[in-house]
C-alpha cells in the first residue's frame, strides 16, 4: 500500500478535554510521507492521547486530522486500513498462541487465510519468535509480549505505523532488534510516528522530532537542527561531596568564561565553548571544603536540548516513567 | 469481502476462545437441566407438564447463556484492552459488534435446544409448531444477546456486568410468564413485564408449544424485533459514548 502526495499526517490545532483536564491542547503537525517522527515529553505529556486521537480510539474537542490525504475528522474509520498501531501496552489475546494471535489480527484487515499464515511465520521469525509461536501468549515473557505485539501492529503493512513507548520495559537485546525493526520498516518507506521517553533512542532514530509537554507541542524540529545549539559545547559535570552547597553563583564569579548550573543535587555542570581546565575548578571547591568525587566529559546530546527547552530533568523523567504505573495513558 | 473476512474470524475466535471451552459446554447443558428438573420437580405433575414447562425452560437457558457470556468477552477485552485492536480493525462499529454477539446469538440458540432434546424423550413433541418455535429461539437469542450487550457496555468491570445482568435476568424470571402466566400477577405489577422484551418471545413459544398467548404472533415477532434495533442502537451509542472517550 502506497500514500499518495499528500502528508502522511496532517493534524491542525488537535485539543482534547477529560474534564477540566486539557490532555492535548490545540496542538499542529505535518509528517511527510515515509518520515520517522518522534514525540517526546514526559509522563502525562499528552503523547497516547494524541496516538488515540489519531487512530480514533479518542474523540477530537476541537481540531482536523487527515491521515493520508483523507479527512478523518468525523470518521476515524475512513483511514484505518492505512494505520497500524503498537499501543504501550501487550494487548494481544492471553488464550491464543502468538501464531494464532498474529493470524487473527491479519484477518482484522481482511487478508486471506493463506497470506496471513505466511506473514504470521515471516513475523515471528523476524522477531525470533518462532520456536514460541504455538505457545499461548499468556505464557509469554515480557519482552517476548511486547515483540509479538509489534509484529500484530505491522502484520498488514501498514504505510503508516504508530509506535507507543515500543521499547518500554523490555531488555536491551530485545531493545535493540525493535529500534533495528523500525529502522528496517522506515527504510523500506514506512511512515513511522513514535512516542518515547528514552531522548537517547529519539535523538538516534528519528528525523524530526517534537517535545509535548503539557499538552503543548514546545518545539518542533529537524533532528540534526535541534542540536545545532549545542554542537561544538563542551561540557563537564562534576559530582561533589556536599549537597547543601550552592556554589555556582560563585564559580560563576570566578570563572566567567563557563556556564555552571546545578539542577541536579550534588552535581555541577559546566558548559564552556571552548576546553573546561578542571585543576582550578577543584582546587576552588576544595578549597570551600567540597570535596569532588567524580569529573566526567558529557557530550552534548538531544538530553541537552530537551532540558534547555522544556525545563524538565531528563533523569527525572526517565525515573518517572520506571515508577510503576508510570507511563501509562497519557 | 475483507470487511466479512474479519467478521468471520472474529466470531469464530470468539467461539473457540470463550465459547466452546468446556465449563461452558457443561453450563450449557447442566443449566438447561437443573432448571427443567427444579420445575419439574416444584410443579409436582406427571410427564405431561414437561410441554408447560419447555417455554419458560428454553427461555431461561438463552437468557442465561448470552448475558453470561457477554459480559464476559466483552467487558474482559475492554479491560485487558484487546478490544483496541478490533476498534482499530477498518470495520464499521456496527458490524464489529454484530461479530462479537453472533457467538453469544449461536451459544444461546443451542442452549435453547438442549432442553428441547430431554423433553423429546420425555413427552410428545409432533404438536408443537416449529415454524413459530425456532425463529422466536432466534429473535430471543439476539434480544437477550443485545440486553447483555447493553449491560456489558454500561460498565467497566466483569462483577459489575454480572450483577447489573442478575438485576435484569432474575425478575424476568417471574414477571415474563416464563413459569407464571402474566394473567396471574397482581395487575399492578402486570405492566411491567410488559416493558421486558422477553415476555413477547416467551408468548410466541407457548402459543407455539401449548397453544396459549395473550398477544398475535405478528405482534410479538414485531415488538421482539423493535427491542432488538433499540438496544444495539443503544449499546452502540453506549460504546461511543463511554468507549470511544
Amino acid at each position: 500500500m502506497r500514500l499518495g502526495s499528500s502528508p502522511a499526517i496532517d493534524a491542525t490545532n488537535l485539543t482534547k478535554r477529560y474534564s477540566e483536564v486539557i490532555a492535548v491542547n490545540s496542538i499542529s503537525f505535518q509528517i511527510g510521507n515515509g518520515e520517522l517522527f518522534g514525540f517526546l515529553g514526559p509522563n502525562g505529556a499528552g503523547k497516547t492521547t494524541t496516538i488515540n486521537l489519531l487512530t480514533g480510539l479518542a474523540r477530537l474537542d476541537a481540531g482536523t486530522i487527515k491521515i493520508g490525504g483523507i479527512d478523518c475528522t468525523g470518521n476515524p474509520k475512513a483511514a484505518q486500513h492505512l494505520v497500524g498501531v503498537v499501543p504501550d501496552e501487550s494487548n494481544l489475546y492471553p488464550e491464543l498462541t502468538g501464531f494464532e494471535n498474529l493470524c487473527f489480527c491479519a484477518a482484522l484487515y481482511g487478508m486471506r487465510k493463506n497470506e496471513r499464515q505466511t506473514r504470521a511465520r515471516e513475523l515471528l521469525e523476524t522477531f525470533g519468535l518462532t520456536d514460541a509461536a504455538e505457545r499461548k501468549f499468556a505464557g509469554y515473557s515480557k519482552g517476548m509480549k511486547r515483540k509479538l505485539t509489534f509484529a500484530a501492529g505491522i502484520i498488514h503493512r501498514p504505510p503508516i505505523l504508530f509506535l507507543d513507548e515500543p521499547t518500554t520495559g523490555i531488555d536491551v537485546a530485545s531493545a535493540r532488534q525493535v529500534r533495528q525493526i523500525i529502522t528496517n520498516l522506515h527504510r523500506q518507506g514506512t511512515t513511522v510516528f513514535l512516542t518515547t521517553h528514552y531522548i537517547e533512542e529519539a535523538e538516534r532514530l528519528c528525523e524530526r522530532i517534537a517535545f509535548i509537554v503539557k499538552g503543548k507541542i514546545v518545539k518542533i524540529n529537524r533532528t540534526s537542527d535541534l542540536l545545532q545549539p549545542v554542537k561544538g559545547k563542551n561540557v563537564l559535570i562534576l559530582s561533589i561531596s556536599d549537597s547543601e552547597a550552592n556554589v555556582t553563583e560563585a564559580l560563576a564569579s570566578t570563572f566567567p568564561q563557563y556556564q555552571f548550573q546545578s539542577s541536579v543535587p550534588e552535581q555541577v555542570r559546566i558548559e564552556s565553548s571552548g576546553p573546561v581546565n578542571i585543576g582550578p575548578l577543584t582546587r576552588f571547591l576544595e578549597e570551600r571544603g567540597i570535596q569532588v568525587t567524580e569529573a566526567r566529559r558529557h557530550l552534548p546530546s538531544l538530553e541537552d536540548v530537551f532540558v534547555q527547552v522544556t525545563g524538565i530533568e531528563a533523569g527525572l523523567m526517565l525515573r518517572e516513567k520506571e515508577k510503576p504505573g508510570g507511563g501509562g495513558n497519557q | 469481502m475483507k470487511r466479512w473476512i474479519a467478521f468471520w474470524n472474529i466470531l469464530a475466535k470468539d467461539m473457540r476462545a470463550y465459547y466452546l471451552k468446556p465449563p461452558n459446554i457443561s453450563w450449557g447443558i447442566i443449566f438447561p437441566l437443573a432448571w427443567t428438573g427444579m420445575f419439574f420437580i416444584r410443579s409436582g405433575s406427571g410427564l405431561e407438564s414437561v410441554l408447560e414447562l419447555l417455554p419458560g425452560v428454553m427461555t431461561i437457558s438463552i437468557l442465561f447463556g448470552t448475558t453470561s457470556m457477554l459480559a464476559v468477552t466483552i467487558t474482559f477485552e475492554k479491560r485487558s484492552r484487546s478490544f483496541e485492536r478490533l476498534l482499530l480493525a477498518p470495520i464499521s462499529l456496527e458490524q464489529l459488534m454484530l461479530a462479537k454477539t453472533s457467538g453469544a446469538i449461536v451459544f444461546g440458540i443451542v442452549n435453547a435446544f438442549v432442553p428441547v432434546i430431554i423433553a423429546a424423550f420425555l413427552a410428545d413433541l409432533s404438536g408443537i409448531t416449529w415454524s413459530l418455535v425456532v425463529p422466536a429461539i432466534i429473535l430471543i437469542g439476539i434480544v437477550s444477546t443485545f440486553l447483555g450487550l447493553f449491560i456489558a457496555v454500561s460498565v467497566s468491570e466483569i462483577f459489575e456486568a454480572q450483577t447489573f445482568s442478575n438485576f435484569f435476568r432474575f425478575p424476568m424470571i417471574f414477571l415474563c410468564g416464563l413459569f407464571f402466566p402474566i394473567m396471574s400477577l397482581p395487575v399492578f405489577i402486570r405492566p411491567l413485564s410488559y416493558i421486558l422484551p422477553v415476555t413477547y418471545g416467551v408468548d410466541i413459544l407457548h402459543g407455539a408449544v401449548n397453544g396459549e398467548h395473550i398477544l398475535s404472533f405478528t405482534l410479538d415477532f414485531i415488538i421482539l424485533g423493535v427491542f432488538c434495533i433499540v438496544l444495539f442502537i443503544l449499546s452502540l451509542r453506549n460504546i461511543k459514548r463511554r468507549w470511544i472517550l
